[in-house]
Order: C-alpha cells, then sequence, then structure tokens
C-alpha cells in the first residue's frame, strides 16, 4: 500500500516538469517538424506549399554541410580537450597552498561570468586584432611577424575563446572533487613509496571520474549549439573553415528567413545531438552510477 | 630541511598560480582599462597600462545614451524569475525521481536533456509566432517561461543528482514514524536540501543572465536586458572600443560579483553530486 | 486644460480630426554616431509634438536588421517606425509591408530629395521610406604619402593608377600599407564593396536569365585583381577586416588609401579621433574606362510598417527626421560638419555646409554617379548597385562572401572560390525558383 502511495505522489510531482517540458517538446518541436516540411520562406508569404523532404534533401547537400559537421565536432571536441586537461591542471594546482589563493581562484572563475557575445568581441578585436591587437603588439616585440588568428587559424582561434569561458566551470568542479578525495590514502601510497604520478594515475585519476563525466555532459550539451562567438568573429568564415551546424542554421533562418530549411536544419541538428549524446553515455556514462 | 623544501615549494605555487591567475582575468582586467580610456587611446598602439588619461566620459556617455538600470532591472527579472519558476517545477520531480525511482527514471532524465539540444536559431520562428498570438513579444514574462524550459532541464539534473545524496534511510525513518508528505518535506528534506537547491539557483541565474540569443530576438523596448544593451555599443561605424567596454564592464559586474560572493554554494552545485 | 491643449496641438499637427491622446513610438534604429545624435534630439521633437513620446530601440546593425526583418514579416507589431536600408525597401514594399508615405506634410518638399536616392526608395513613384542619410563609396588617400611617393591623385581614379600608387606607398617594416579595403565575410562587408568594383570591371552578378556570372572572364579578373593587390600592398588579417577595422587602420596612419562610405569622411577628418585628420584627400572610386565607376548607393531610411497603429504619429515623426529643419538643428547643436549627409540637394548647395564638409563636393558627386537601376556595363534584371535586391540575397551574399574572403586569406584558389560561389549560388537561385 504505501508503495502504491509514494508512486502516485512521485506522479503527481513529476508531472508539472514533464508536463511542461512536454509542452515545449511537442509545441515547437512539432511546428518546426511541420514547417520542414514546408516550403516556407518569410520574405516570401503566400508561397507555401508542401514539399515532402526537400528542404532535408536542400540542408544535407549543402557544399558547407560535410565542413560544417566536421568542424562541430571538432569544436566540441577542442573546447573539451583544452577545458578538462587544463581544468584539471589549475585544480591540481590551487588545491595546493600558496598564498593569495582565495584570491586566485577568484580571478580563475571570472570568465564564466562573462557574456559569450561580450568575450568574442574582446578577444577578436583587442587581442587577435593583427595590427591592434595586444598579441600583435607582443609578438612585435619579440621580432616576429604578427599571426592574423581568426584568418589563419579560425576554428583554433574560436575554440580558444570559447575554452576560455568554459575553462573556470570545469577547474570548479575538478577543484571540488579533488578536495573531497581521502587524503590518508594518499599519504598511504606515498609511504608505499609511490611516485606523485602514479599517484595521481592510480588514486586521484579515478576519484575524479565523476566530476570529469559532468564536466563533458554539461559542457557538450552547450557546446553544439555554439554560435554566437562564430558569428561575432568570422561569420563562419574565411570559406567553410569556422562554420558550425548551428551557424549553417543561423544562415538559414535569420539571413534567407528560409523556415523550412531552417526547421530541416534544427531536426538534422537535434538528431546529430542525440547521437552524440547516447555516444557519451555509452562511453562514460557508467561512471554516473554510484 | 623539510621546511625549507615546502617553503620554496609554497613560493614555487604562488608565482605559478597568480601568474595564470591574472592571464586568466586579464581580458576582463584589460575591458576595464579600456573602459576608462578615450576612444582614441583604446585602439592606439603601443597599448597604454596604467598611465592614460584616466576619464568617466564613456559612462557618462552609456548613461545618457540608454536607460542602463531598466536593462539591468530586467536582467534580474528575468534571471531570478525563471530561475525561481524552474526550481518551484523541478523540485517535486528531481525529489521524486530521486526518491521513489522507477525502471524508467533514467531515460525521462535523459528525455529532459534531450530537449536542451534543440538549437535556439532553428526554433525562433515557431517560437516568435506563438509568442505573437499570446501577446508575450517583449514582455518579461515571456521571457521567464522561455528561459525556464531552457534551463528547466539542467535544474532537475541538479537537482536530482544533489537529491541522491541525501541518505533515504531518514526519509524511511520519518514514514515509520507517520510523517506526512508535507511534513517530511519541511523539517528533514528542507534542511538538507537547501545547499544543493542554493547552489543549482546561483548557476542557473548565471545561465538566465548570460543567455543572448532569446532574449535578444523576442524584446524590443519595455523587456530588453542587458545583451540587448550591449548589442546597442557593438561594432557602429566609427570607434566603439572604449563605449563597448563600459557597456560590458556595466553588463557584466552585478553577475561577477554576485559570482564571487556566494562561489562556495556556488562550487557546490557545480559538481552535480559528483562528490561526496 | 494641460489634456485638452495636448490633443489640440497633436490633432492640428496631424492634420486629422480625430482626437489622439499621448502616443508612443517605437523606433528602432542602427547604432550609428548620426542616429545617436537623433536619439538624442529626442526633446526637440517632444517640445513640438508634445502628443507623442518616443521609445528608441537603438541595435547593431546586423543584430537590428535580423529583428526587424522577423517582425515585419511575422507581422509581429513591436516597431512603429524601423530604420531599413535600400536593399529591403523595394522588396518589402512589394509585399505592402511598408506604409507609402504620403501624411509627410506640405512644407517637407520631397523634390528637394536627391534624385538616386530618392529613386531607390520609390516603388511606382510612391515613396515607401524617408532617407536619413545616403551614402556612396569613394578613395579616401594620405596626401602626405602620395607627395613623399612623387604620387599625384586624380579626382577621377583608374584601378590601374590606383594599384599602383597602393604597390609605391607600401612601407611594410613601417606599417604603412598602401590601401585597405574590406575583405570580411558578409554581404553587406566584403560583398559591398566587391560587387562595386565588379561592376567597374564590366562583370555582373546575373544575366538577364538569372543564370549567376561568377564563371565569367569579367569576375575572375576582378578577384585576381583584389587578391593580388591586397596580397602585395594590403594590410595583414585583410580578411576579417570590415568597416570599422579599416577605419581604425587608417585613422591611426596605417593606410596610404582606403576605399569605402563616403560617411568615414567625416570621421578620418575629426581631429579627435584621427590621426591624419589634416592629411586626408578623396577621390571618386577608380574606373577601368568601361563607363562605370566602382562606388555604391546606400541610404539608411526610415519606414512605417504596414502592421503599426500609429501611422500618422510616425509619419509625423519621419517627416520631423528627414526634413530640412532637422538638418539644421543639428547643425546648430553639432556643427554642420556632423549633419547627416547625402539626402537632400538643399544642403550640398549651402555654403556653410561646403564650408565645413571638405568632402561634400565629393561625396555628392560619389551619389550621384551611382546608377542602382543599370549598376554593370551589361544589361541586368535587378535593382542595386553593391546588392542584390532580391529576399535571397543575403544569405547567397555572404555565402559568396566568405569564399571570396577564403580567398583573400590564401586558403582556397581565385579559381576555386568562383566555382564555388558560382555552383552555391545556382543551387539557390534554383530553389527560389529563378532557374531550372
Amino acid at each position: 500500500m504505501a508503495t502504491l502511495h509514494t508512486r502516485t505522489n512521485a506522479r503527481v510531482m513529476m508531472s508539472p516538469a514533464v508536463l511542461m517540458l512536454l509542452v515545449w517538446m511537442v509545441i515547437p518541436l512539432g511546428m518546426t517538424l511541420y514547417f520542414s516540411f514546408l516550403r516556407y520562406n518569410l520574405l516570401m508569404p503566400g508561397m507555401e506549399e508542401f514539399t515532402g523532404f526537400g528542404n532535408y534533401e536542400f540542408f544535407l547537400t549543402d557544399p558547407a554541410f560535410l565542413d560544417a559537421l566536421f568542424n562541430t565536432l571538432l569544436l566540441v571536441g577542442g573546447v573539451l580537450l583544452v577545458t578538462v586537461v587544463g581544468g584539471t591542471f589549475l585544480a591540481l594546482l590551487i588545491d595546493q597552498p600558496f598564498w593569495g589563493q582565495g584570491i586566485v581562484r577568484l580571478l580563475v572563475i571570472a570568465p564564466f561570468f562573462v557574456m559569450p557575445t561580450v568575450s568574442a568581441l574582446v578577444w577578436k578585436n583587442m587581442f587577435m586584432h593583427p595590427v591592434n591587437g595586444l598579441f600583435a603588439w607582443i609578438a612585435h616585440g619579440f621580432g616576429l611577424e604578427p599571426v592574423d588568428w581568426l584568418a589563419v587559424l579560425p576554428l583554433f582561434s574560436i575554440t580558444m575563446i570559447v575554452a576560455w569561458g568554459w575553462l573556470p566551470f570545469a577547474t570548479l568542479i575538478i577543484l571540488t572533487a579533488l578536495q573531497s578525495l581521502d587524503q590518508e590514502q594518499k599519504e598511504a601510497a606515498e609511504m608505499d613509496g609511490a611516485g606523485s604520478v602514479s599517484i595521481f594515475l592510480y588514486i586521484t585519476l579515478p576519484h575524479l571520474a565523476r566530476a570529469l563525466t559532468v564536466v563533458i555532459l554539461i559542457e557538450t550539451i552547450f557546446l553544439l549549439s555554439v554560435f554566437a562567438e562564430i558569428l561575432v568573429t568570422t561569420n563562419g568564415g574565411p570559406g567553410t573553415a569556422s562554420t558550425n551546424i548551428s551557424y549553417l542554421i543561423y544562415a538559414q533562418a535569420l539571413l534567407q528567413f528560409d523556415v523550412g530549411g531552417a526547421s530541416a536544419g534544427g531536426v538534422v541538428a537535434i538528431i546529430l545531438a542525440n547521437i552524440v549524446a547516447i555516444f557519451l553515455i555509452r562511453m562514460i556514462g557508467k561512471n554516473l552510477e554510484t | 630541511m623539510a621546511r625549507e623544501v615546502t617553503r620554496r615549494r609554497k613560493i614555487t605555487f604562488t608565482v605559478i598560480g597568480w601568474l595564470i591567475g591574472l592571464t586568466l582575468f586579464f581580458p576582463i582586467l584589460w575591458t576595464i582599462l579600456t573602459s576608462f580610456k578615450t576612444e582614441g587611446e583604446a585602439i592606439a598602439t603601443p597599448p597604454s597600462f596604467l598611465f592614460f588619461q584616466w576619464t568617466f566620459e564613456n559612462y557618462f556617455e552609456v548613461q545618457s545614451r540608454s536607460d542602463y538600470l531598466k536593462h539591468a532591472m530586467n536582467s534580474v527579472v528575468i534571471s531570478l524569475g525563471s530561475t525561481g519558476l524552474g526550481l518551484l517545477v523541478a523540485i517535486p520531480a528531481a525529489w521524486s525521481m530521486a526518491f521513489s525511482p522507477t525502471r524508467r527514471t533514467k531515460d525521462v532524465l535523459m528525455w529532459m536533456l534531450s530537449t536542451k539540444m534543440l538549437p535556439p536559431v532553428g526554433v525562433l520562428v515557431p517560437i516568435y509566432l506563438l509568442f505573437r498570438d499570446f501577446d508575450l513579444l517583449d514582455t518579461r514574462i515571456g521571457l521567464v517561461m522561455v528561459l525556464m524550459l531552457m534551463n528547466l532541464p539542467i535544474i532537475v539534473w541538479m537537482l536530482y543528482t544533489y537529491f541522491k545524496e541525501i541518505p533515504g534511510e531518514i526519509l524511511e525513518a520519518a514514514r515509520m514514524d507517520g510523517a506526512t508528505l508535507g511534513k517530511e518535506i519541511a523539517y528533514i528534506l528542507a534542511p538538507m536540501a537547501v545547499p544543493g537547491i542554493a547552489s543549482t539557483l546561483l548557476l542557473n541565474i548565471i545561465l538566465a543572465w548570460n543567455e543572448a540569443f532569446w532574449t535578444l530576438n523576442l524584446t524590443a523596448a519595455d523587456a530588453a536586458p542587458l545583451s540587448a544593451f550591449i548589442a546597442s555599443y557593438s561594432s557602429p561605424e566609427g570607434l566603439f572600443w572604449a563605449k563597448l567596454s563600459a557597456a560590458s564592464t556595466l553588463a557584466i559586474a552585478p553577475i561577477l560579483v554576485m559570482g564571487w560572493f556566494s562561489q562556495k554554494q556556488l562550487v557546490r552545485g557545480l559538481t552535480f553530486g559528483a562528490v561526496k | 486644460m494641460k489634456p485638452i491643449r495636448i490633443a489640440l496641438a497633436a490633432g492640428a499637427l496631424l492634420g486629422s480630426t480625430s482626437l489622439v491622446a499621448a502616443e508612443t513610438l517605437t523606433i528602432a534604429t542602427v547604432n550609428n554616431g548620426d542616429m545617436i545624435r537623433m536619439q538624442k534630439l529626442t526633446e526637440a521633437f517632444t517640445a513640438k509634438h508634445p502628443g507623442i513620446e518616443l521609445e528608441w530601440v537603438t541595435m547593431e546593425e546586423n543584430v537590428l536588421r535580423q529583428k526587424v526583418t522577423t517582425d515585419i514579416a511575422t507581422k509581429g507589431g513591436q516597431y512603429d517606425v524601423m530604420t531599413i536600408g535600400t536593399y529591403e525597401v523595394p522588396i518589402w514594399a512589394k509585399q505592402n509591408w511598408l506604409v507609402a508615405l504620403d501624411g509627410l506634410g506640405a512644407d517637407y518638399d520631397v523634390d528637394d530629395l536627391l534624385p538616386a536616392i530618392r529613386d531607390g526608395l520609390s516603388i511606382d513613384g510612391k515613396l515607401y521610406a524617408a532617407p536619413f542619410y545616403g551614402e556612396s563609396s569613394m578613395v579616401m588617400y594620405r596626401k602626405d604619402l602620395f607627395e613623399s611617393a612623387g604620387l599625384k591623385m586624380p579626382p577621377a581614379p583608374t584601378w590601374e593608377f590606383v594599384a599602383d600608387a597602393a604597390r609605391k606607398i607600401t612601407d611594410k617594416d613601417n606599417e604603412v600599407y598602401g590601401v585597405c579595403l574590406r575583405g570580411k565575410a558578409g554581404w553587406g562587408e566584403n560583398m559591398a564593396f566587391l560587387s562595386a568594383t565588379a561592376n567597374s570591371f564590366g562583370a555582373r552578378w546575373f544575366d538577364m536569365d538569372w543564370e549567376p556570372q561568377f564563371d565569367s572572364e569579367q569576375w575572375k579578373t576582378t578577384l585576381q585583381f583584389y587578391v593580388d593587390l591586397m596580397n602585395d600592398a594590403g594590410p595583414p588579417g585583410a580578411s576579417s577586416n570590415g568597416f570599422n577595422e579599416n577605419l581604425a587602420l587608417f585613422q591611426t596612419g596605417k593606410c596610404g588609401m582606403w576605399i569605402d562610405a563616403t560617411v568615414a569622411a567625416s570621421f578620418v577628418t575629426n581631429p579627435a579621433e584621427s590621426q591624419v585628420a589634416d592629411k586626408v584627400g578623396f577621390a571618386l572610386a577608380p574606373d577601368n574606362g568601361l563607363g562605370k565607376r566602382g562606388n555604391w548607393l546606400w541610404a539608411w531610411s526610415l519606414a512605417v510598417p504596414a502592421g503599426s497603429a500609429k501611422k500618422d504619429a510616425a509619419q509625423t515623426f519621419i517627416a520631423w527626421a528627414t526634413s530640412k529643419e532637422y538638418l539644421a538643428l543639428v547643425a546648430e547643436k553639432e556643427g554642420w560638419a556632423n549633419v547627416p549627409p547625402g539626402t537632400r540637394k538643399s544642403l550640398y548647395a549651402n555654403p556653410e555646409y561646403q564650408k565645413a564638409a571638405p568632402f561634400a563636393e565629393m561625396t555628392l558627386q560619389s551619389i550621384n554617379s551611382a546608377d542602382p537601376t543599370e549598376p554593370a556595363v551589361d544589361p541586368v534584371p535587378y535593382v542595386g548597385v553593391q546588392f542584390v535586391a532580391i529576399p535571397e540575397f543575403q544569405g547567397i551574399g555572404t555565402a559568396v562572401g566568405q569564399q571570396f574572403s577564403a580567398a583573400l586569406a590564401g586558403t582556397v584558389t581565385v579559381e576555386q572560390a568562383l566555382q564555388n560561389a558560382q555552383n552555391l549560388t545556382t543551387r539557390e537561385m534554383k530553389r527560389g525558383g529563378y532557374i531550372k
């Protein structure tokens, strides 16, 4: 009886969230799905007609599509690599006792509070600009030719800008995980003569597994739809060197105002995102179990 | 000897730590410094770090052109409102998932996360049409709802992992004693869950504050938050660096100060219960 | 007393019999200097029209365009006055999305508007948007650098001369680059410059059957010329430079020449901002002896969306903001050099303006020499000098712009960029139903 009672309770308690998300999914997603089968351009009203999979075909055969797909994965992977490795390193560093540790911690987490558009504008014009930027000035100081970051290494530069914003997030999670590490276990290992590398590999890293999983999952969700940074810095170029799927959809939606095409792109993006998610969960999801 | 080693170690870490901390913070510091320069000085090479003519003219200019307080208020209302509403909906859901899990709980969680993968640009037009029909364009309540729904999956997930850390036995014991659901929540859960809820709250305020797609595209004059405020200073014809820096500083400041003051709670939330 | 007076005043001004309560107009505008000045003069307007209040939504150009286009196309009705360009006006007017401006008042003097600008904003003789400021493009150059190189800029240079001079002036060790041109991808960025330049090389976007022309010899010459010139005499990072980046370069003395919007003239001659203010000369955009110059035509204009519930008040505002009196008002408060240029003949006939703005004559000549209805050497089916006034152009222009920007960055060859541009334009034109 008690279990039945609790189960009903549970249903009641879950229902608002589930219902709201269901509505959120069904209505916009339903509309998107519906539009994705229509020839529908906002700028040419009155021409709407059913086109079957025409929009999908158009989106998938876009000459930029494969590049965009590849760039999306590269961007997500690159940012994850930088933030996970860099975050672990930073967390290990901040975990050491030193003077002004608290202040350094504040400095390190600050980038997380900066709006993506602002950070992209700042990086592009004040740092990466090959003539007026600080990097160019530093390069001149060493007698080097300044690098034109956004033209020569567009995707790399964007990866760095995005990673700058997400590094604090990774650092904080890993740091908290580190601080909960059982010190006695570590000391015992030290007594047994284990080096710091093997302590890190066999004690610290396994302990961090769950925190790293969380970092990777949450970041992936946000990184798949990065586009403000691209729009502000390179407009997806030069060529298609920094175009990702989100940017491609943006071009359909807000340059062409092709609602049909953009909707098809949106559906494709959801499918791709879910493939990535399933893949991720297969790979690292077991770390989340307790 | 040993003390000497530790001391040297500490000095080394101090140097490295500060170096990295300052490097990561530098873009923000530079933006703040630039906001006190004249437009000409802002793009000058070689750049001047501290020895320039400090001026407040950019801040005066920004304030004379746009109502910062109105935009900031909108940001506060939208981020607090969406997060608060989200918590209200998410707490019971996460609660029941954590304490009365069924076989489908994991699937429901994953499904919720997958709604987050809807790329905003792809659904702008459908949402815009809905907003128009329900008279929600350029209203705070409309934005509160959209941002709440955008962040709901994250809120549910964070709370779920956090609640799972609360030992179930305590609940069982309370139920044995005949506690009702209301009492269960008020006397046992709330005290144990408050830290987790607080950190969820903080993280989502930050996410909502920095959201710059929906807040920009669904507003015009009345409900426009700080993202729109920034958009009125970026890339006009002519020099704009110092003014944009001033506007950016103003937009970042409230959330940065909040984040710094509450970083302990924030950190706890960020771990998603990944840490015991 | 007061409400009655307001109502009377408003009623009288609108020339309508209905009594109008205080109305608030929501005005969407771009964050360029001239519009910011207009926003700051709000009180001058409300003092004259006490029944109307103004609320401003000031945004960066691209964000604004995306917002107002979404709003007008979905009939969202969020704005009463929109700031749009010569690209949007013909397309939107055709959809009946804009109100024909026939309530501007008797003293508006519509015939005083510059003909090239007025034509671009009219359909079948009806004005659908009133020009707030107009611009063309021209050459801005450093007189001192030309002198020390022993060169003399003719008032109407050829591309050959410009390219030659640019290479001579370039002194990379001292960070002086012969010519700064747009390279950042975007239909309003590098494509504005390249489309206009292509016109002077005899190229065109489409032939009379809407077939894309990027496989033509003329386009190849244009792009090759541009890429070679920029590689030899352009600044580093040119492929991400737009108007603002080049402005900053020119103002800090790093460009020998800059071919861009005529509005830039007032920035580069302003001593408060520009390190080279007293050394700048002006010339018409170059040509190739084919009868077309490489200058464009653009006018930021104010229009009333058909969905607005306050059409009369909106027209009252537009009449004020684009009137001769407004120009005089700005002149009185900020000086003649800061008056929004390029809209009215009377401004260019004004000796005070000519004195305050050394670039006035060149601006007027540039605007008058642009012809949106016959932009290219060969006949074309479209309107627009540096754009093609069809709804698909924003997307196509930006995608082609990316290819050309890649060619400039050297990641693809000129031939490959043109081939890609041809393919993607053909694809979009097929989808739009222009060609089979």
